[in-house]
């Protein structure tokens, strides 16, 4: 009679599962689960809406298309904000 | 003819924006906000610049836009740009972030002497003006440059003095003189290079309607101080070329009787 052998079983359910994107936040790579939206992005990065501009692949988001704007895998994003210059 | 100082009268247009004040200056190189802000209120000054930058990811920053007197007129600039296309795309965002229209472009050519790709500049100020930005152009003094940057649709052409930041004063005096003479009309800023008071003074009676300066207020030992020698000279400067001044002459011109003397 064969052993019965014991595994530990993990349930992962399909839906827990998230991938995660790699794209480029002013020139570095970083991580970001998917359906991430720039919106999000700005949170997860501590920042303050009303201070910066965005450009995903080199367009201009204006800000009321934010959240509506989900990020992609190798999306290069670019947030600036204002410094002092003369 | 009055004699009393044009000032209320006397204001300088960009787009249908007038300004009294002839002083537009810079928010860099300020040793503290508190200096730049007392700067700022002394020089009388009602637009100031910045600049456009990636945030930092890595740690937290304030705003710098906090630390402005919020009646000032910002104008971002394109600084640090080396292409067209860089000008562009950072027009485009500061543009969106300030809801402001109002750009000073420049497109840079060499790290060293900072001297403007002029080239690129009105290939940068063609494209902004047709997506409706007000471009004011930073260019080397050449008036054949200043008239394709006007024809492009700029409302104003700012030459420079002297290399940004270098505080050696008009370096061509003849060339800007020759602009303002031969563009009745344009709007003409100094940008770039201004030092002292007297800088700032020369561009006004050479027939400039404003300076543009940063370092000279910023870098000076009481940068509060410049700024108002800078408003001062600035309205002395206009004045003077508004009065007219008197020729220059190789030989003297006695300003006493020649007759009558005691012998």
């Amino acid at each position: 009679m064969a052993r019965r052998r014991k595994y530990a079983v993990l349930s992962i359910r399909p839906s827990e599962v998230s991938e995660l994107l790699l794209i480029q936040v002013n020139g570095d790579r970083r991580e970001v689960k998917e359906d991430t939206s720039l919106l999000e992005l700005i949170v997860i990065l501590n920042l303050r809406s009303e201070q910066v501009a965005i450009e995903l692949n080199q367009t201009v988001v204006r800000r009321s298309q934010w959240q509506a704007t989900v990020l992609q895998e190798a999306d290069k994003v670019e947030i600036v904000h204002f410094v002092g210059g003369g | 003819m009055s004699t009393a100082a044009p000032a209320k009268t006397d204001r300088f247009e960009i787009a249908g924006r007038a300004f009294t004040s002839r002083l537009i200056i810079g928010t860099g190189k300020y040793r503290t906000f508190a200096e730049m802000k007392a700067a700022h209120r002394a020089s009388g000054a009602e637009m100031v610049t910045v600049a456009v930058r990636r945030v930092p990811l890595d740690r937290s920053t304030e705003s710098f836009l906090d630390h402005l007197d919020p009646s000032l007129q910002i104008l971002p600039n394109t600084a640090g740009c080396y292409t067209a296309e860089e000008a562009i795309r950072t027009a485009r965002l500061a543009r969106e972030a300030l809801q402001t229209d109002l750009l000073k472009l420049e497109v840079i050519g060499d790290q060293t002497t900072l001297f403007p790709d002029n080239e690129q500049t009105l290939a940068a100020a063609r494209v902004l003006v047709k997506e409706g930005f007000v471009v004011l152009p930073y260019f080397t003094d050449d008036l054949i440059m200043a008239k394709k940057l006007l024809d492009a649709g700029c409302p104003a052409v700012m030459p420079l003095a002297a290399p940004i930041g270098s505080g050696l004063g008009i370096q061509n005096p003849a060339n800007l003189r020759i602009m303002r003479e031969q563009l009745p009309d344009a709007t003409i800023i100094v940008d770039a290079g201004v030092g002292t008071a007297s800088d700032a003074a020369i561009a006004m009676e050479l027939g400039a309607d404003a300076v543009l300066m940063n370092t000279a207020i910023a870098e000076a030992q009481a940068p509060a101080m410049m700024a108002e020698a800078m408003k001062l000279a600035i309205g002395a400067g206009r004045l003077a070329y508004l009065a007219g001044r008197m020729p220059k002459r190789l030989f003297a011109s006695a300003s006493s009787p020649n007759t009558g003397v005691v012998r």
